[in-house]
């Protein structure tokens, strides 16, 4: 791309990409972790996950005092504008994925009778298919790739058939063993975070396509 | 910002292949475009891209330089404005013009905008002029600032002022379209929001066509965008698609400031 008169925009706007792709690696980080505490019962690697979400929300206040600094300073124009209103949005939407990573964390200690869950074998796939399209919009993002932004909306419909799945799994397990209702209501909030992680990895995209190109992408 | 719709009526304006000449050198090539009613239409590009020189041609301003010349052909509700029947004073009064610094008579206020009217035979008796002076200068969102003190000389008012004095001189003879050459570049903040108020209180009532540098004016007053580059018009079309996604790239590099 050429560059622009004012060096100075260039930066701030590799700088606001910067921010983002940063975020975007976190938030993947805190979905696989907090899979990994759920899986292994581990506590202490659940906190970690809980703990490290503050960093997330502290860069999400920098792309948005970068963003806004960036419209105020330059009025942007065109693709610059959809850039920068773009990392704006997507900010708010990882900030929100860490968000549900860590209520995800939060509730690794609630579950009893591990082995005795059979959703519990159906969540962590769910888990790496909802991190999976974080990472995969993070590169559309850094590629300014469509194609493949478009590519991973159509991957959310998977992660919602996993969680209709888990929800009745959970619910005839729920009938059948009261006993276990709490730690089964746990693993359906869980369940129902990582079906927001799908949405929201659709959001994401959708901007990447916006930015990309000027348009949502067909069927939004 | 108003909601683009497509102009429901035949164009106020229409120009199809335009050029004009300074001696040899080609300013304005080949431009074909249609100026709508109801719309405010912008004309941005680099100094030297013939917008200017364009915006002139559209009321035979270029006829005052004895090297200039235009091809083509520019008409105004289908009547071919550089016919040799052509009455320019008469055009010049139905297509009005705001220059880039506002050039009010050495006159009162109240003649400034008093002159045309007269000349034009517009108004009947001292009583028919004054409601048309009142008119034009409450059009313009002037006439609050200087009931009190219409034989004042137009130049003692601010620059602003005397720029909505100019747009009230030009309303004053019942323009159907208003041509404006930059004309807040000489303004601040402030008065440039008074001009930009203006113009969107004046739309639809009469054909607005702006040049500006400034490409957040034009953004912000205008429906439909036309950007010029070496004497061409590269891109024209509704003012939120060339801002947000502009088709050509030469438009996008000018609009995002990556030209070179």
């Amino acid at each position: 791309m050429v560059e622009h008169t004012v060096k100075a925009f260039d930066e701030d706007i590799t700088r606001l990409r910067g921010l983002i792709a940063e975020m975007g690696g976190l938030a993947e980080l805190a979905i696989e972790e907090a899979m990994q505490a759920l899986v292994s019962g581990d506590e202490v690697l659940g906190n970690e996950v809980v703990a490290r979400d503050r960093k997330l929300d502290v860069l999400e206040s920098e792309v948005d005092a970068m963003a806004v600094r960036t419209l105020a300073l330059r009025a942007p124009m065109a693709d610059d504008l959809r850039e920068i209103v773009a990392a704006l949005k997507i900010g708010g939407i990882l900030e929100r994925v860490g968000d549900y990573a860590k209520n995800i964390a939060k509730r690794v200690n609630r579950i009893e009778g591990r082995s005795r869950f059979e959703p519990l074998t159906l969540i962590p796939a769910m888990g790496e298919l909802a991190a999976g399209m974080i990472h995969d919009v993070l590169t559309a993002y850094a590629a300014r790739d469509p194609e493949l932004a478009r590519e991973v909306i159509e991957r959310d419909e998977k992660v919602d058939a996993f969680y209709d799945s888990i929800f009745r799994n959970l619910v005839s397990f729920m009938v059948e063993n009261p006993a276990t209702i709490s730690s089964a209501a746990h693993l359906l909030f869980i369940a129902r975070n990582l079906e927001r992680i799908g949405d929201h990895a659709t959001n994401i995209a959708e901007m990447v396509h916006y930015s990309a190109v000027g348009t949502y992408p067909p069927d939004r | 910002m108003v909601t683009d719709e497509t102009p429901a009526s035949a164009p106020k304006m229409s120009t199809r292949d335009v050029s004009v000449f300074y001696g040899d050198k080609m300013a304005v090539d080949s431009v074909t475009i249609d100026i709508p009613q109801e719309f405010v239409t912008a004309f941005i590009g680099p100094s030297g891209c013939g917008k200017s020189t364009f915006l002139r041609a559209l009321n035979r301003m270029n006829d005052t330089i004895a090297s200039a010349r235009v091809e083509g052909t520019i008409e105004l509700d289908g009547e071919d404005i550089y016919r040799s029947k052509m009455d320019v004073v008469q055009l010049r009064a139905r297509v009005g013009m705001v220059f880039q610094k506002p050039n009010p008579f050495p006159k009162s206020i109240f003649e400034n905008v008093a002159y045309g009217p007269r000349i034009h035979g517009l108004a009947d008796g001292k009583a028919e002029l004054e409601t048309v002076v009142e008119k034009s200068l409450r059009r313009a969102g002037l006439w609050d600032e200087v009931k009190d003190r219409l034989s004042e000389s137009g130049t003692a008012l601010s620059g602003g002022q005397q720029q909505r004095l100019c747009i009230a001189r030009a309303i004053a003879v019942q323009p159907e379209v208003i041509l404006m050459d930059e004309p807040c570049s000489a303004l601040d903040p402030i008065a440039t929001a008074k001009i930009e108020e203006l113009i969107d209180e004046l739309r639809g009532r009469y054909a607005i066509v702006i040049v500006t540098h400034s490409m957040q004016q034009a953004a912000r007053v205008s429906q439909r965008t036309a950007f010029f580059h070496l004497g061409k018009m590269v891109e024209y079309g509704e003012t939120s698609d060339i801002f947000t996604n502009p088709r050509e790239e030469r438009t996008k590099d000018y609009i995002t400031g990556r030209y070179g």
